[in-house]
């Protein structure tokens, strides 16, 4: 067998899986976005470009900017969370480090609807939280903690964290801290040290971060439905409303697919517009 | 020439382990200075303390007449050679050289030109836009050395800076360190457990022990003028003879009675009394073993013994000769060499000839390596007291 067989061979089954459970049900969802409504969940019969016309619903592009600007945000405060977590987890004694991880992943052992359902019971206008502030004066009187945005950003930072955290860490533990030592040997402060040697050695665990925060947090539901208002909707809530509430499936697909390439489209120029410079590509591997 | 480097009874602890045992020394501006010893003696920490990674928990650090204990490593004018290195693997040779000058924010110019100059030195001009990766160890190795330089640092520190190095390498780093160190005119502080290196490199050598420093002196003062037993099985090989003074046969010379040998004379620069317990380190390559009996000479020691055994190293044979109840290990140097000449034979009687001169004596007892729970190197040759002999 030749080299190339064998590499193709080898490669053969996660190229199966991928094809099965990712690249066929992404091109599905995206054919049904052209397909018309049959009104009781269904599809009718024929194609149309209808469903595609209909996001023209001028509520979408504002859905669109919010779910873009939670998710963005979301990871951007998770990665800032988790990189000096990350380092502080890599640097200190071993015990600790143990026990860093394990309550990193302990919240993993709940069942994520209970632990959304938690923080309702927290936030809520009769919580002890809300009555602690109102007491100490650091709210107004008609503060309302749950089901704003903010709420739905806090909770969303709450439940990414742990992926953010975990493949920081990785990477931290890997890192050479002696490099750290030889810049500021060289005259770097401890701050340069560890934007320009520390943040550079971790910029894959960095990248598996963004993506495993970014990715998920985009096609959230659960949290903007159970703690958000209609003023905090995002595209998920308008997936799932428009397959379990219009029993509208194409439509349903149609935005599935907006999210898509609203998603696909920055990230593909962000990996193949940095050419062969390496991490992005590998980070990217690293995922799928 | 003054102090430039001072340390001041300086201690390091670890949890147990006493890093750094009060220690002190100088080192002058421009020397080339060694730190050697086995591993584990603190050598690592003492340059650690000196680059600012580590504060002491007593003494004081003094550069150039200036207390630099407290000061930070970012603000020493001291760099680091790092053991492994150390260089930024997401950085060019190029990058990693010019660190230093980029963080002290010089203009791009100066930078440009003091890197182009250091790629010069290191003859790695066409390896500026390579990543660490894509070179070799001795590149690497290289582009530390001058990264370190390029600050122009008061003093350069040097962890073992050819370990990693395969022989042949090593040898030809030797002498660009050696070269470097001539042309840059920057004091070198080296560590090294490596004796050939400190020897061929250093000025000044201190040799180091469980945390102290057990002496300092020029290569050849430490070589030939061992202190301690520990100096003296640390660097190079040696046999250990332990006796007893009987008589002071004339000035500046003693005899000493060693058990299980007989009397041999030896030079008393440390003015012992009959009486006294002596010890001395009697390097292997002062001896002379020949068939024929030596001229009589006063002061050269003569002993009879037989072959056990015999290694042809080429520019040097090495016989090990029993004496009494001893063994006594020599090298015998081939300085002119005829086929014909009748050679040493396994079980061969011998004459084992040495001057009262060639032996040194030790400010401890052999017996107290032991004691004192020091595990001789390999190479060390012991034969007090018949104990067994580590070859
Ligand atoms: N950070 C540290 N924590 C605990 N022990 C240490 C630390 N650094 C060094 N030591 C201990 O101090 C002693 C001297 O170490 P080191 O200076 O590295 O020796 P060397 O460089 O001569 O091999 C060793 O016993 C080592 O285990
Ligand atoms: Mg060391």
């Amino acid at each position: 067998m030749s080299r190339r067989w064998r590499e193709i061979s080898v490669s053969l089954p996660s190229l199966l899986w991928l094809t099965l459970l990712f690249l066929i049900p992404t091109v599905l969802v995206l054919a049904m976005a052209f397909k018309p409504s049959d009104g009781y969940g269904g599809m009718g019969p024929g194609w149309t470009l209808e469903t595609i016309r209909s996001l023209r619903n001028p509520s979408y592009p504002a859905i669109i900017g919010r779910t873009l600007g939670l998710s963005l945000l979301t990871t951007l405060l998770c990665v800032v969370l988790a990189v000096p977590m990350g380092y502080y987890m890599a640097r200190t004694q071993r015990i600790w480090r143990q026990t860093l991880v394990l309550l990193t992943v302990v919240p993993f052992w709940i069942c994520f609807v209970v632990r959304v359902f938690a923080w309702k019971h927290l936030l809520h206008p009769d919580g002890f939280i809300r009555h602690g502030l109102l007491a100490l004066g650091l709210i107004a009187p008609d503060t309302m903690l749950l089901y704003t945005t903010g709420t739905v950003m806090l909770v969303l930072v709450y439940s990414h964290l742990p992926f953010a955290i975990l493949p920081i860490f990785a990477a931290a533990e890997k890192f050479d801290f002696q490099l750290m030592e030889a810049a500021m040997d060289l005259g770097a402060t401890r701050w340069r040290a560890f934007t320009h040697v520390f943040l550079p050695g971790i910029a894959r665990g960095i990248g598996t971060a963004v993506l495993v925060v970014l990715i998920p947090a985009l096609g959230s539901y659960v949290i903007p439905d159970m703690v958000g208002g209609t003023e905090s909707e995002m595209i998920g809530n308008k997936i799932a409303q428009r397959t379990f509430g219009d029993r509208n499936l194409p439509h349903a697909c149609a935005l599935a697919a907006l999210l898509t390439v609203a998603v696909l489209g920055p990230l593909m120029v962000m990996v193949f517009g940095k050419g062969r410079s390496g991490t992005a590509e590998k980070s990217v591997g690293g995922v799928v | 020439m003054n102090d430039f480097l001072e340390f001041k009874n300086v201690s390091k602890r670890f949890g147990t382990v006493q890093a750094v045992d009060n220690v002190s020394f100088s080192v002058k501006r421009g020397e080339f200075f060694s730190l050697l010893g086995p591993s584990g003696c603190g050598k690592t920490t003492l340059l650690r303390l000196m680059a600012g990674f580590e504060q002491p928990d007593n003494g004081s650090i003094l550069l150039d007449g200036q207390d630099i204990t407290q000061i930070p490593p970012n603000q020493r004018a001291v760099n680091t050679v790092f053991q492994n290195y150390a260089l930024f693997p997401h950085l060019t040779v190029r990058e990693n050289i010019a660190f230093g000058l980029r963080v002290a924010r010089r203009p791009r110019q100066e930078i440009d030109a003091a890197v182009t100059e250091m790629l010069k030195l290191i003859q790695m001009e066409d390896k500026a836009d390579q990543r660490p990766n894509q070179i070799s160890g001795g590149q690497k190795q290289r582009v530390a050395i001058v990264r370190a330089l390029i600050n122009r640092p008061r003093v350069l520190l040097l962890d073992e800076p050819l370990a990693a190095l395969d022989l042949k390498l090593r040898q030809r780093m030797l002498l660009e360190l050696d070269l470097i160190h001539d042309q840059v005119g920057i004091t070198f502080l080296y560590v090294t457990h490596d004796q050939g290196e400190a020897m061929s490199l250093s000025d000044r050598i201190a040799v180091m022990q469980g945390g102290k420093i057990e002496q300092i002196g020029i290569p050849a003062e430490v070589y030939e003028a061992p202190k301690t037993s520990f100096v003296a099985s640390f660097i190079g090989d040696t046999n250990f003879v332990d006796g007893t003074v009987t008589a002071l046969p004339m000035p500046n010379y003693c005899r000493v009675r060693v058990e299980g040998l007989g009397e041999i004379l030896c030079y008393n620069d440390k003015q012992k009394a009959v009486g006294d317990r002596v010890n001395l380190s009697l390097r292997p390559e002062k001896f002379h073993v020949t068939l024929e009996q030596p001229q009589e000479d006063a002061r050269l020691n003569v002993l009879r013994g037989k072959v056990e055994n015999i290694i042809y190293a080429g520019n040097h044979t090495r016989f090990w000769v029993h004496i009494g109840e001893r063994r006594i290990a020599t090298y015998h140097q081939h300085r002119r060499y005829h086929l014909d000449e009748k050679p040493i034979r396994w079980e061969d009687e011998v004459w084992v000839w040495w001057d009262a001169d060639s032996g040194y004596m030790l400010d401890d007892y052999a017996p107290l390596l032991e004691e004192r729970g020091i595990t001789p190197p390999p190479e060390t040759i012991h034969s007090a007291n018949g104990k067994e002999q580590r070859i």
